[in-house]
């Protein structure tokens, strides 16, 4: 177990290292160019030079990615370009918006997912389980702007149930999670549909009927935990899937999280936040996976890990 | 056939009484009956054999009993009266009450039957609680006493362990447990030994034995194996077709079977003792044996220390040594994860193996990829699930093709003509070879694995549990089909089973395996004429013969689990020498 752990953290190492490279040698290549950016306009080529070399970007790119990796390690993120403040700073002020935003996604999603799925498994071949599967496939087809602007309209504009946009009450959080959410449901109300139907054909399954427990016993204390396995694995994927909407989501109800950070970076050019929230991203997906793997043994004793 | 299977003691005293019962399954708007007018009685204390092919319908029978049967699939006329209360026609509710109450019901895969999630305690203590208003503790203690009554060692420790920290019989003494536990009056067995290897099952057998002297609960006994039906039922209903064809005391019916396809069901079982009146010379040993290993092994490595290096190591098999003969068959024999079907595959050259294989003189070890496939020409397997083993998206007719076509062998003209005599030889017709596998009965898809064998003209063709699966009338029409091939061609058969009877009665020599390692091997005569290692005498002992006037004994065995063959790195388990006893007769002399 413990061995199991170190293995898994040092891969994790080098799977972060391997994200920084990439990122740092794209960001290298980009046609923009992030001195004019800081510079503005009207500054003179000896101006521009100038700050080339303060920020140090007239280097070799591998002396500029050392010199980031260093810092890195030691926790210092670099500063941003046109805001003269740490990263870490600004990432620090708003990742717990987006964690909670987060959070909420996911809740949101696996709640409805989830009872979808397993409706839809109990009825199956039934017209509600075509039906909900229909509705799961608009689900995942529609993209997270539309649903976005279209709940925004509907629950806020027209009915006014919740604030347009902004960050601060439950209420806040309510559309933007159920925004981010919703693709993700149609995804897990399918996966669970077939990993549920799988389950109810198993032979425990008749055993437990034959023991004559109620429905909902077989259902939720025998069903569900086989059924969930599967799925478990997918959240951890999931978490890469969620940033990038929550760039998305973020923007269309101004939410104050990392997502808009970046988007703004990258119109900017401002390489050390885009550096910056791309680590704490990837960091995320990481311990996501992680945590996933380590959760599945905790429901199955068949698989230990070694 | 709509003769009454009356109890002993008069319908009245019937505990269960089964009238003209017909349960169908409807199929996009089609009903189509799968048993039809089924009538029987059952007393309590009394063992009924329900004894027939697949799709004689008789684990819908039970099923329909239990009130399990799938959605589409219901009783559509009749009568189940269990003391008087007719079970398909009770509501939901109180059926879902007597469930595992009043009737239990026990399956026949231990292995998958038991939920992996839960520890075998909150199994056991669920089915007491879901009945009974008990606390905890009560259901706890019940629990354990229903263990210690099926002969689980350490009950205490069994309750937190998981399903998969089990063996195979121990999980179906679980399941036994668990079914009893409530002393319900009636407990179905639909094939509860026949996932369980052949000494496991007697104990099985025994112990439901016992526990139904005990307990005075009547018990239906679904199975399709005639030795199981003659030594533990009082009496039996055959099946066929979702009718009812014969029904008797088990001793009648075995002596004097009144209706043809129970002479033929009868006549088709394989027993022991009468492989010796199929006279066949010995084929002699020739100076190329077509395979030989010389202190074969096959270890897998699992396990990982803090670094990742294996830990253990499963020993699989254990300094094997054996020829085959030219034109011969040599039987493999022992239960399950004794190394039997390894020593295939590492013929075959599908698992890597240290020691000496060679197949028609030339060593496995150190050959090129080119070497390799030129050997496996002389090797082919026929495998135990034929619709597992033939390609669903292909037709036939190019399944037993493809090997010629894999080994560039002739134009694609030859190939057909030669699949087509081939197809012919195993007995199916020529327009069947543009169909698909899923066309094909269980007995016709093994024959066209057979053809497909004998594409290359191999020396040696590996049976592995080839006939397991089929159905015992089918079963013999194929060993038939092995044995005229071999006149035939000349091919010698490397036949891997569990099966005893079978086994003696197409094997020329054979060797028994235990742990990875042989502790017995000889001809056929020696062997089963004179056993001399225990374990070989224990698993011949072990088969149930079909005749219900042999009943064996009931004597209670302690129970016990074979040993594991993982060892820790570098502790490798102790080699057994042979011992020549004349003739070539090998026994481990640990006996």
């Amino acid at each position: 177990m413990a061995g199991y752990l170190f293995r898994r953290l040092v891969q994790s190492a080098l799977i972060l290292l391997g994200v920084s490279f990439i990122t740092f040698v794209l960001l290298y290549v980009l046609p923009a160019d992030p001195v004019r950016q800081i510079a503005g306009r009207s500054a003179t080529a000896q101006t521009v030079e100038n700050i080339r070399q303060q920020l140090g970007l007239d280097q070799p790119m591998l002396v500029q990615y050392w010199r980031y990796l260093s810092g890195l390690v030691q926790g210092d993120m670099g500063r941003s370009y046109l805001q003269k403040t740490e990263v870490s700073t600004l990432i620090a002020a708003r990742l717990p918006a987006s964690l909670l935003l987060m959070a909420g996604g996911i809740g949101c999603e696996l709640m409805i997912g989830l009872t979808l799925g397993i409706v839809a498994a109990v009825f199956r071949g039934r017209p509600l389980d075509q039906g909900l599967m229909v509705t799961s496939f608009v689900a995942v087809s529609a993209p997270q702007f539309v649903v976005g602007l279209l709940l925004l309209y509907v629950f806020a504009v027209q009915l006014g149930w919740f604030p347009i946009g902004g960050y601060g009450t439950a209420s806040h959080l309510v559309l933007p999670a159920v925004t981010l959410g919703i693709m993700g449901s149609g995804w897990y109300s399918r996966m669970m549909r077939s990993s549920m139907v799988e389950v109810l054909r198993q032979d425990y399954i008749r055993t437990a009927r034959a023991k004559g427990l109620t429905r909902a016993r077989v259902l939720i204390h025998h069903a569900l935990p086989n059924a969930i396995l599967p799925i478990i694995a997918m959240i951890g994927i999931d978490i890469g899937i969620f940033m990038g909407g929550i760039v998305v989501v973020e923007s269309v109800f101004g939410w104050p999280g990392i997502g808009q950070l970046a988007w703004q970076a990258i119109q900017r050019v401002d390489i050390p936040i885009i550096m910056g929230v791309t680590m704490v991203s990837a960091s995320a997906i990481v311990l996501g996976n992680l945590l996933a793997d380590f959760v599945t043994p905790m429901i199955d004793p068949r698989i230990k890990l070694r | 056939m709509t003769q009454i299977a009356t109890a002993p003691s008069g319908a009245e005293a019937a505990l269960l009484s089964v009238r003209d019962l017909t349960v169908s399954v409807k199929d996009r708007g089609v009903v189509r009956p799968l048993v039809a007018g089924l009538s029987f009685d059952l007393a309590a204390g009394e063992t009924l054999a329900i004894a027939g092919e697949s799709g004689s319908g008789k684990s819908i029978t039970s099923l329909a009993l239990m009130g399990l049967l799938p959605n589409n699939v219901s009783v559509t006329s009749g009568q189940a009266l269990l003391e008087g209360t007719d079970l398909p026609s009770l509501p939901e509710a109180r059926m879902r009450a007597w469930r595992g109450a009043r009737v239990a019901m026990i399956f026949q895969e231990p292995m998958t039957s038991l939920n992996p999630v839960h520890t075998i305690g909150s199994q056991m203590t669920e089915v007491i609680r879901a009945h009974e208003p008990v606390s905890a503790s009560a259901a706890r203690t019940a629990a354990i006493e229903a263990l210690r009554k099926v002969r689980i060692p350490e009950p205490e420790r069994r309750m937190k362990q998981y399903p998969h920290e089990l063996s195979g019989g121990m999980r179906q003494r679980v399941m036994i447990a668990m079914a009893l536990v409530l002393r319900p009056v009636l407990l179905i067995a639909d094939e509860p030994t026949t996932a369980l290897d052949v000494t496991v099952q007697r104990e099985v057998l025994e112990l439901l034995r016992d526990l139904q002297k005990e307990t005075g609960t009547a018990i239906i006994l679904i199975t399709h194996d005639m030795g199981v039906v003659a030594e533990t039922a009082d009496r039996v209903v055959v099946m066929r077709h979702g009718r009812m064809v014969e029904s008797a005391p088990v001793e009648q019916l075995f002596a004097a079977p009144t209706q043809d396809y129970t002479r033929a069901l009868l006549a088709a079982v394989p027993r022991l003792g009468t492989g010796a009146e199929r006279a066949k010379p010995l084929p002699p040993a020739a100076p190329v044996p077509v395979a030989r290993l010389v202190d074969a092994q096959v270890h897998f490595d699992i396990g990982a220390s803090f670094l990742g290096r294996p830990t253990h190591r499963v020993h699989a098999v254990e300094g094997v040594s054996f020829d085959i003969r030219p034109g011969e068959t040599f039987g493999l024999v022992g239960e399950s994860g004794c190394g039997k079907s390894t020593i295939a595959k590492s013929l075959a050259g599908l698992v890597p193996h240290q020691g000496h294989v060679e197949v028609d003189g030339q060593a496995l070890a150190g050959l090129t990829a080119q070497g390799r496939r030129d050997i496996c020409r002389h090797i082919q397997m026929v495998f135990q699930d034929p619709m597992a083993a033939l390609d669903p998206r292909m037709t036939v007719g190019e399944a037993v093709a493809e090997p010629l076509l894999i080994h560039g062998i002739g134009t694609p003209k030859e190939r057909h003509t030669r699949a087509a005599e081939l197809f012919e030889r195993v007995g199916l017709t020529l327009e069947q070879m543009t169909r698909y596998p899923h066309e094909f009965s269980g007995g016709q898809r093994q024959r066209i694995c057979v053809a497909r064998a004998l594409a290359l003209k191999p020396k040696l063709i590996i049976c592995d549990e080839s006939v397991s699966a089929l159905d015992v009338s089918v079963q013999a029409q194929v060993l038939e089909l092995l044995e005229e091939l071999q006149r035939e061609t000349g091919v010698s058969y490397l036949f891997i089973s569990h099966d005893m009877a079978v086994v003696e009665n197409v094997v020329d020599r054979l060797a028994v395996m235990y742990l990875g390692q042989i502790v017995e091997m000889g001809t056929r005569d020696q062997v089963f004429g004179n056993p001399r290692h225990n374990y070989t005498k224990r698993l011949l002992d072990a088969v149930p013969i079909p005749d219900p006037l042999r009943r064996a004994r009931a004597h209670a065995r302690p129970v016990s689990d074979i040993p594991s063959p993982i060892h820790r790195i570098g502790n490798a388990p102790n080699r057994l020498p042979l011992q020549d006893i004349g003739d070539g007769h090998l026994v481990a002399n640990d006996w």
